[in-house]
């Protein structure tokens, strides 16, 4: 029982330590693209850690392992990777700006593929989705 | 015979065990109830997977799987060492990720793998689906940082979809 509880108390203060360091990241980055990355770290080992915890505890107590935390773990590995892009992809759009001096990754040769992408860019919206036709392009 | 009856085996197996893990229990009835839903909801919403790309090589996919877990953890701490260090001298990149992939499942899957591995954040594809936009919170090297997504993810997701 010592050993259980010392592994599980040793998971939440790694678990902790993880979402701390994130939320450090948050607070400490300079642009937002940088600080994106704090939020997807703590859903991975900070939440990863919590839950095997849960686990472990559960499955203890209780005869018979506890799995719900499978299933947790599941939907936020696809949940979190749609979050954080669409969160980038908003930011891109919205021209926040960036450290590193590059140049707008959205001005991409291959972002511009049909010719009048770049004129359509150039006003500021947003491309169509692929297989659709850009406005004024028939297909 | 089999394809009409189980039109997506994968899916059909995945609603299954993820059914028993809501309800936790592996009891006659729920397994029963279970499987009648994993055989009656795949039929109902094919229209929905128009073409859902075969898993050819189940062991790459779970040597895939846990590659990737793997990564997550070496990459959590050394990204924990890049926030706790001096911030200033951290190199953001936008890196270009030509794909060799195809099928939009396949790429959504190194997309989210891109994601979740601390450090790099997937942030837009093109228009025509041939190259990934990646932020990376520090690289020295784009080209190295290309490659080694390729290499790591995208080659063993080609060989496990195809």
């Amino acid at each position: 029982m010592m050993v259980v509880e010392a592994l599980v108390a040793l998971l939440l203060l790694a678990s902790g330590a993880a979402a701390l360091v994130a939320a450090l990241g948050l607070l400490r980055l300079p642009d937002f693209f940088m600080r994106l990355h704090g939020p997807t770290k703590a859903t991975t080992l900070g939440l990863g850690g919590i839950l095997a915890a849960s686990t472990i505890v559960f499955s203890v107590q209780d005869p018979g392992l506890s799995l719900h935390e499978v299933l947790i773990t599941l939907f936020l590995f696809i949940t979190a990777p749609a979050s954080a892009h669409i969160l980038a992809k908003s930011a891109m759009h919205d021209r926040v700006p960036f450290q590193g001096g590059q140049e707008d990754p959205l001005l991409h040769p291959a972002n511009l593929v049909p010719e009048s992408a770049g004129e359509y860019h150039a006003a500021g919206l947003d491309l169509p989705p692929p297989g659709e036709p850009l406005p004024g392009e028939e297909s | 015979m089999t394809r009409s009856i189980l039109p997506r085996p994968f899916l059909s197996l995945s609603l299954l065990v993820i059914w028993l893990l809501v309800n936790m229990s592996l009891s006659l009835g729920q397994v029963l109830l279970g499987t009648v839903l994993a055989l009656a909801l795949p039929p109902l919403t094919l229209r929905f997977w128009p073409d859902a790309p075969a898993i050819r090589s189940l062991p790459k996919l779970v040597r895939y799987t846990l590659v990737f877990l793997y990564d997550v953890l070496i990459a959590n701490v050394q990204v924990a060492i890049w926030i706790l260090g001096p911030v200033s001298r951290l190199r953001p990149r936008w890196v270009f990720v030509p794909l060799e992939l195809e099928h939009p499942l396949s790429i959504t899957l190194l997309a989210a793998t891109v994601s979740l591995t601390p450090g790099t954040v997937s942030s837009h594809i093109s228009a025509d689906r041939r190259l990934l936009i990646v932020h990376c919170l520090h690289t020295l090297d784009d080209a190295e940082t290309v490659q080694q997504i390729k290499e790591r993810y995208e080659r063993p997701l080609k060989e496990i979809f195809g």
